[in-house]
């Protein structure tokens, strides 16, 4: 592969030495890979950007955007897009065998590139093709990689401070990568919020070849199979969800959560249970092991509020609990709580959404 | 074929309790599983020798007791098991696991035939990184395919396999050579029950136990703590919010006026919702026209 040798690991607890290694110390600026595929920025990398700037800021340095694909006219009209969004420079590489993404020339050209330019913190989507990429990155640049990040700070000793949920969501924990760069994090979409767009913002751009001929790449793409189900792809997304969980006792009462739903024109999930008993299919789950929501409104039915559900749907700008249990954990990071069987409650509020929302049909 | 097949012990998430008062994880009595997600990629495993003749060697690092996690993937039918386990190896992050992991997969290929297909979980359930799959694959430059739905195709002889991969808004259609690292996606076949004979043999058989030295590691400074470059700094607690939820309606009210109160409420706070609320009723009502 294209793994430049690593810097020989330090003696002793390699983690744990108070002083940054000396080659280490020219590593500056936060980088967000951006993740450009079938004509788009994937969502996450924009909100990855905005959280990137505050980390920038923190530091005093620069953010740049990562932009890697086939065309160098897609990758700058990318790039111009993650400058509205942030970012001070945009580093390119254009290639036509990185049209589509493949593990072994991403994980060059990205590599490549940190260790060209640098970078002390790089930031990925906790995408299928972000975790993928960055197992690799991490693996071949030998420093540390935190997963699923919830938070990312800086401390007084300009480290990055990544906290993620531990022990199945039950826990969080802050992880530092103290003697090693860059310092890598994934974080899941929709768990930093999307910052403002502005408009003519511009930047920088640096291009930096592949090196690499299509001849070389073990891995071929076959073919691509779009999702047809395009829904599924927009829970993370959507304005307002309604969920349930074991409160609704049977897989058959599901249905009056997807009532509710349709009534408001939401999105509908579970929490984790509920895909373990094979009532809901993996991709509605809602939750640190599932999807991270940040609607509008999220009404969660017979939902108890284990922390794993918690740290998927906190970014929510109103919550609604129906739990029979007033003492049931959700209470504590609900906004409004009904406390009654949701078996009751969902058909109820169904009714009367559809009733107040018809009234105003026949008055319009 | 020779096929290993990553396994991790891992606490029965659904049993784990957190204590009440200290915050702290009790561990004391919560069974073990092997990681849900690695059945996966065993059946698939398995699968694939059933088809095409060859064998499956388990491979998991940890303490002494997982080694019953060994035992259990052998009554499924795997040939034989590996446990990598060792004080240096303690306290691992993932760039150090998949280095102590490697290793062993290299002198079990030298042991006991090349090794075509590394297969493991697409993550585990209690450290849920999906980092190790691909620190394998780097490190043994193996051809790497994760989130993997279905193989369509494998020939050991024409040294090639096509498999479907899940990739962002669908499927990646892949081709590539022998040896690969395999991560498999949950649901993508479904566990075996284990024969009785296979039972029998598991509860007899000699699982080989390998230290740093044994397993061939050349570097134990890249083992455990010494070899992890990340350092956890603060295990806590989420804070709770400052306010609790308000409570809609009072006692005795009916199913209906509690959800009239709480529409009300709801609207009252975000005024916002309730225009998007409309003005979805109105498009939806033009739609049935």
């Amino acid at each position: 592969m294209s793994a430049k040798p690593s810097p020989p690991p330090a003696a002793g607890r390699a983690g744990m030495r108070k002083e940054l290694p000396e080659h280490f110390k020219a590593y500056r600026h936060v980088w967000v890979f951006v993740e450009y595929e079938h004509g788009a920025i994937h969502p996450v990398s924009l909100e990855l950007l905005g959280e990137g700037r505050k980390l920038a800021d923190k530091l005093g340095v620069e953010l740049a955007g990562i932009l890697i694909g086939g065309t160098r006219e897609a990758l700058l009209a990318a790039a111009g897009e993650c400058f509205e969004h942030g970012a001070d420079s945009a580093y390119l590489v254009a290639d036509k065998v990185l049209e589509h993404y493949r593990n072994q020339p991403y994980t060059k050209a990205l590599t490549d590139l940190v260790n060209t330019y640098k970078p002390e913190i790089l930031l990925l989507g906790a995408t299928t093709l972000g975790r993928d990429l960055a197992g690799s990155v991490a693996t071949t640049l030998a420093t540390g990689l935190t997963a699923d990040c919830t938070e990312l700070a800086i401390d007084e000793e300009r480290s990055l401070a990544a906290t993620r949920p531990t022990f199945g969501g039950s826990l969080l924990c802050t992880i530092h990568t103290l003697n090693f760069r860059p310092q890598m994090a994934t974080v899941r979409p929709r768990v930093m919020a999307m910052p403002k767009r502005e408009a003519g913002r511009t930047g920088q751009i640096v291009e930096h070849p592949l090196n690499m001929a299509e001849e070389e790449i073990v891995t071929k793409v076959v073919r691509f199979l779009a999702d047809r189900d395009s829904n599924k792809a927009q829970l993370a997304y959507a304005d307002i969800v309604v969920a349930g969980g074991l409160g609704l006792r049977s897989a058959e009462n599901f249905q009056l959560v997807k009532d509710l739903a349709r009534v408001l024109g939401a999105e509908y999930g579970g929490s984790r249970p509920l895909v373990q008993k094979g009532w809901i299919t993996a991709d509605r789950q809602i939750g640190q092991t599932g999807k991270t929501i940040r609607p509008k409104l999220y009404i969660a039915a017979g939902i108890s509020g284990a922390i794993q559900h918690r740290v998927g749907v906190e970014g929510a700008d109103m919550i609604l609990a129906i739990n029979t249990d007033a003492g049931a954990p959700i209470l504590d990071f609900a906004h409004l709580a009904i406390v009654a069987d949701a078996l009751e409650v969902l058909p109820a509020l169904t009714r009367a959404f559809s009733r107040r929302l018809s009234v105003n049909r026949l008055a319009g | 074929m020779h096929i290993v097949v990553c396994i991790k012990q891992v606490p029965d998430s659904a049993q784990i309790r957190v204590h009440p008062v200290t915050n702290t994880i009790m561990r004391q009595g919560v069974p073990t599983i092997i990681n849900p997600y690695d059945l996966f990629a065993l059946e698939e495993a398995l699968r694939l020798c059933d088809r095409l003749g060859g064998e499956v060697t388990v491979l998991t690092m940890g303490p002494p007791m997982a080694e019953d996690s060994l035992r259990k993937a052998l009554t499924f039918g795997a040939e034989r098991g590996v446990l990598l386990t060792d004080r240096f190896f303690a306290g691992s992050d993932t760039l150090a696991t998949s280095y102590a992991l490697s290793c062993a997969i290299k002198k079990i290929g030298e042991a006991w035939g090349p090794v075509s297909v590394v297969f493991a979980g697409k993550q585990t359930i209690d450290g849920d990184t999906a980092q190790v799959g691909p620190g394998i694959a780097t490190r043994l430059q193996l051809n790497q395919l994760t989130y993997v739905a279905k193989i369509n195709e494998i020939d050991e002889e024409a040294g090639t396999v096509e498999v479907e991969r899940r990739a962002e808004g669908g499927v990646q259609v892949l081709s590539t050579r022998l040896p690969v690292l395999v991560t498999m996606l949950e649901g993508c076949n479904e566990m075996r029950r284990g024969s009785l004979t296979h039972a029998l043999r598991a509860a007899s058989a000699d699982i080989t136990v390998w230290n740093a030295e044994a397993a061939g590691v050349p570097d134990v400074g890249s083992c455990g703590l010494r070899g992890s470059p990340t350092v956890v700094k603060r295990v806590f607690a989420p804070t709770p919010r400052a306010e609790k939820a308000e409570e809609i309606g009072r006692a005795g009210m009916s199913h209906e006026e509690l959800a009239e109160a709480a529409i009300d409420e709801l609207f009252a706070r975000h005024p916002t919702i309730e225009a998007d609320l409309r003005d979805f009723a109105a498009t939806s009502q033009e739609e049935w026209r």
